[in-house]
């Protein structure tokens, strides 16, 4: 599997750690139902299809990236770093 | 028998010496020999010749060489002869000619499909102990030495434009425009020799024997600095994002073999074809080959394949083998044309064919032959492009599968492998293919003009099986046979894979190239089914079989992994300490000195000398991550539970890091050295995941936080000066006081002119500091550290005796943070802030993490007659029986303590910090202890931390 870094181009992926969903972006306000906070931490989505993964370049350039593929075909539609989607 | 004077070597095949020439394969060679049995077959031990003459071979595999560097399941038809090259057959006792084994054959009719699932079913007990080992031995291919391999194998990476894989006519053609419209390319062949089928066939081009074609591209090939030219080169797999497999077997240079990860923005796949067979009885005879390898031993290899040869098929091979038979001088004495209606239906030999019957209608006759030459046709190799979910779909005019397109992403195929089946067709198709695929690279393909070749269209009569009495095989490699097939679909394994799963119809080595289609086939007409509607089995990778040490080159011992070693680490080595990995460092476990038995005996002194004078410990391993920016102190506020926004420059802090699931992550201290500027530390364990962690906060948590963070570790050699003496060894060495630094504080001070950073933290309990340098300072610090310790009365302490120091006052390490406990657990709940937001807070005041009957962190000793205590026991009420479901807690840490001369123990224990002063079980089933303990406070030593604040 190659990843294209935004930063760094095109990539093995044996240099990226995987994390899961990219819902991770969206982090509940402080103060929100707890069943909300178990909803973002715990509960996921298993799509036949398009997913949208957190992935980490940490033996490249570091940068955290929101990589939207698909899991049945394994194509990669697009890669952004996270830092632009998380603004 | 060899047709023409060749200059040979000697080789052996199982202890008998023979001649060949360097370079042909085995098989040739054993062939040119007149050796007809060459292997056993897997379950039923019948004796095989050679069959085909590539990697599909199903029949001749051996293992090549002796002791630890035998290879085992070789095929003879891919090993290259060199002088010396020893050889054996497997699957034979006590040889490949007299096997006793082969009394499987004679009971074989009990040993049909499904024998073993059906007979050893009882009693239950006997499969494992039993019947498998015997079955093991019984059936099998080579073995292993068992020992480990003495060969070196390497991997490597390589990316192109173009990679284009076989170099047959359509291969070359490829790989020929996409060179020269400028794409880097990489040609890969499984061959020793570039050319496919031309090696094999008697024909010409541009009027010039064929393999002058050949020579004259790869010339300009090799010429062209943008193509690379792989031969002996299988790609073995095709995988997400134009990544391919590929198994160089290189068999030089000390190098045995490599393992190649190619990267190609496009692919051309020019497999070509395998021949498939007929299944007629008792067709496995040693003499009965495949058409298109007898070809091939005549033409390429100059080895007569037997002197009365016979050619069975239903192509214009039939007459093409006999052209090229007769033109070499070798009788052919019958032509037997299946397309109409002629069949072999029997054969005899046992160790090497002798005669066919030939039913020709009214006439059935008996012919004397020493090799029958069949074809079935040909089927496309369509492997690759079924390697990422595509199935291949039928095409009645070539009667077998063809290529789906677009089955692999940017791969197109050329040639014989999507049903082009003469020579002219595979240059054009090259030659096309290879130009639309160089315009999507924004490449223009100069123009080509196309050799002359040959063009007779393909044309075939299916023909599977022949009804009649007798085994027809058609798995030689797991001996499988049409009844087989028959039986399966009878017992409702209709669909394919259900029947490839119960015959073992393809699951050999060899994966089924040669058998599947025919096996399908079989199917298909049992079942009433057309083949499309059966469809093929799953294709998967590897195309051929890949040696694992291949796959796990520069894994074997320490390999390739990472080693990183503190500045201190040639001095600790030459002082004798025993090295223990902390991840990939090396830390010293003690420091042996003269006299000394064992470790304890070193740990105890070590931890009495930091009690009573001074030591010096390198902790260097620790993370160390340098943070700055005008967020810097938002940054700490948000990753740790507690505050740092408030801590003074000049003072460090002990810091707990969340997880956003409130467990503890990590926890360190952190010093401020300035108004925007902290440098943290982590533990060893956790140093890259908090870094991660941190990346991961101002990344995608925090965009707003103008904060900048950055690894220190290497960069910075820090120890840690310990002991009531600490104070006065550091005030000798450094070039200004630190009277006044106070108990977390922490200075820029000079040693020796050199700029240093200088903490005054404890992880013993004792008045303690650590001393940073540029690490390139740091051999020589710790030296003059060492030295200035012995002088009053201290010296070097290791990892045992710093956790004994750390055990007696109660201090955590990821023995008790070990991701299943939160702040509360370990007594730390008030340091969760609750007036600002961080990490982990919110989960941290879900209900079942707080309070209630959650195991608290709790000291232990022992006060029965057992004194002895173990990390990971558990721990019982005082009475209770020591079963699972009366389980309270367990140990973490354990260390014996020369201070309190007692053992010591840290655990957790249901609400462990009300239990203080009871007395409860420990028990460790694994090594048989059984303990009262009592339960009391983590903090074992100095409660009040007196000794700290000096």
């Amino acid at each position: 599997m190659r990843i294209n870094c935004p930063v760094c181009g095109e990539r093995d992926r044996r240099e990226f750690y995987y994390v899961g969903d990219a819902v991770t972006l969206e982090r509940p306000e402080r103060n929100a139902d707890l069943d909300v906070w178990d909803d973002y931490l715990h509960l996921r989505d298993n799509p036949a299809g398009l997913t949208r993964d957190l992935w980490h370049h940490e033996a490249g350039c570091g940068a955290w990236l929101v990589v939207n593929r698909n899991t049945v075909t394994h194509a990669v539609s697009d890669v952004v770093l996270a830092r632009e989607v998380a603004r | 028998m060899r047709l023409y004077d060749v200059v040979t070597v000697p080789f052996t095949f199982d202890g008998v010496t023979y001649r060949g020439v360097v370079g042909e394969t085995l098989a040739a060679a054993l062939i040119a020999n007149g050796v007809k049995v060459v292997a056993r077959s897997f379950k039923y031990h019948r004796p095989r010749g050679v069959m085909g003459s590539g990697s599909e071979e199903p029949n001749a595999l051996v293992t090549i060489g002796r002791g630890v560097a035998a290879e085992p399941n070789v095929r003879a038809t891919v090993q290259e002869v060199y002088g010396g090259l020893e050889a054996f057959s497997q699957n034979a006792w006590p040889s490949v000619k007299t096997d006793v084994m082969a009394v499987n054959d004679l009971v074989s009719p009990f040993l049909g499909a499904g024998f073993y699932y059906k007979t050893f079913m009882w009693p239950k007990a006997f499969w494992e102990k039993v019947y498998e080992p015997i079955i093991r031995r019984a059936a099998g291919l080579g073995g292993l030495s068992g020992k480990a391999d003495p060969e070196t194998y390497e991997k490597a990476f390589a990316f192109c434009d173009v990679l284009v894989i076989g170099a047959g006519p359509a291969g070359l053609m490829a790989a020929l425009v996409a060179g020269e419209a400028g794409a880097d390319v990489i040609l890969a062949e499984e061959d020793y020799a570039l050319g496919g089928r031309l090696l094999a066939e008697v024909e010409d081009i541009d009027g010039l024997p064929a393999m002058e074609w050949v020579a004259s591209v790869e010339a300009r090939l090799q010429a062209m600095p943008n193509v690379r030219v792989m031969t002996r080169t299988s790609v073995t797999g095709a995988y997400d994002q134009g990544t391919f497999g590929a198994f160089e077997r290189v068999d030089r240079a000390g190098l045995k073999a490599c393992f190649w990860r190619i990267v190609a923005r496009r692919s051309v796949l020019c497999a070509g074809a395998l021949e498939r067979g007929i299944a007629f009885a008792n067709n496995d005879r040693p003499g009965v080959m495949m058409a298109g390898a007898v070809r091939a031993y005549v033409n390429r290899w100059g080895v007569a394949t037997g002197a009365r040869v016979a050619v069975f098929g239903n192509t214009d091979d039939v007459a093409r083998t006999a052209r090229d038979l007769e033109a070499a001088g070798i009788e052919v004495v019958a032509l037997i044309d299946a397309a109409v209606g002629e069949r072999v239906i029997g054969t005899k030999g046992r160790h090497g064919l002798t005669s066919i019957t030939v039913d020709r209608g009214r006439v059935v006759e008996q012919i004397e032959v020493d090799c029958l030459a069949v074809t079935g046709g040909w089927n496309p190799t369509v492997h690759l492009t079924c390697h990422m979910n595509g199935r291949p779909v039928w095409d009645d005019a070539i009667a077998s599968f063809v290529p789906t397109p677009g089955a692999v992403p940017d791969m197109v195929t050329a040639g014989a492998c999507h049903g082009v089946f003469h020579t002219m067709g595979c240059l054009l198709d090259g030659a096309q293919i290879a130009e639309a695929v160089v315009k999507t690279l924004g490449l223009k393909a100069k123009p080509v003009v196309l050799p002359d070749a040959d063009a007779t269209p393909y044309v075939i009569t299916p023909v599977w099986s022949v009804a009649g009495k007798g085994r027809k095989w058609i798995d030689y490699q797991n001996d499988v046979h049409v009844k087989d097939i028959e039986l399966a679909a009878r017992e409702n394994f209709r669909s394919v894979e259900h029947m490839k799963r119960y015959t073992t119809q393809g699951m050999a080595p060899d994966q089924g190239k040669s058998s599947n289609v025919v096996a399908l086939a079989v199917l298909a007409d049992v079942t009433g089914r057309g083949i499309p509607e059966t469809g093929t089995t799953t294709f998967r990778p590897p195309f051929v079989p890949v040696p694992i040490a291949a796959m796990g080159a520069g894994g074997a011992g320490m390999g390739f992994a990472p080693q990183r070693f503190a500045t201190s680490h040639d001095a600790t080595v030459a002082a004798g300490a025993p090295m223990i990995e902390a991840g990939l460092w090396y830390r010293p476990s003690y420091f042996p000195n003269e006299g000394e038995k064992n470790w304890r005996q070193s740990c105890d002194r070590e931890v009495n000398m930091v009690r009573e004078a001074v030591g010096v410990v390198d902790v260097s391993t620790l993370g160390k991550i340098d943070i700055q920016g005008p967020d810097a102190a938002a940054l700490l506020d948000f990753v740790y539970s507690n505050t740092f926004s408030t801590l003074k420059v000049g003072r460090a802090r002990y810091g707990l890091m969340l997880r956003e699931d409130g467990h503890v992550l990590d926890d360190g201290t952190t010093a401020r050295l300035g108004e925007n500027h902290y440098v943290m530390t982590t533990t060893t364990a956790a140093s890259g995941l908090v870094m991660r962690h941190l990346e991961f906060v101002l990344q995608v948590l925090r965009p707003d936080l103008d904060a900048r963070v950055i690894s220190v570790t290497e960069q910075w050699a820090q120890f840690g000066v310990a002991g009531p003496k600490s104070r006065e060894l550091l005030n000798g060495l450094l070039d200004q006081g630190i009277d006044e630094l106070p108990f977390m504080g922490c200075a820029d001070v000079t040693v020796g002119g050199v700029r240093a950073r200088l903490f005054r933290i404890s992880f013993s309990g004792e008045m303690a500091f650590e001393l940073a340098v540029p690490a390139r300072f740091g051999a020589d610090l710790y030296g003059a550290l060492v030295d200035r310790a012995a002088v009053l009365g201290g010296g070097p302490y290791g990892m045992e005796a710093l956790n004994v120091l750390r055990i007696e006052k109660g201090f955590i390490t990821h023995a008790e943070i070990h991701g299943r406990v939160t702040a509360f657990d370990i007594g730390m709940d008030r340091m969760v802030s609750l007036k600002k937001d961080c990490v982990g807070q919110a989960m941290s005041r879900r209900a079942g993490l707080l309070g209630g009957d959650r195991a608290q962190l709790v000291g232990l000793k022992p006060v029965g007659d057992v004194k002895q205590l173990s990390a990971g026991a558990h721990l019982f009420e005082s009475d209770a029986e020591p079963v699972r479901v009366n389980g309270q807690g367990y140990i973490t840490s354990v260390g014996f303590s020369p201070t309190l001369g007692s053992m010591l123990a840290l655990g957790f224990l249901d609400r462990g910090r009300a239990r203080h002063g009871e007395v409860i079980r420990m028990v460790d089933h694994m090594r048989g202890l059984d303990a009262q303990v009592e339960v009391c406070d983590p903090v074992f030593f100095d409660p009040e931390g007196g000794r700290v604040r000096g």
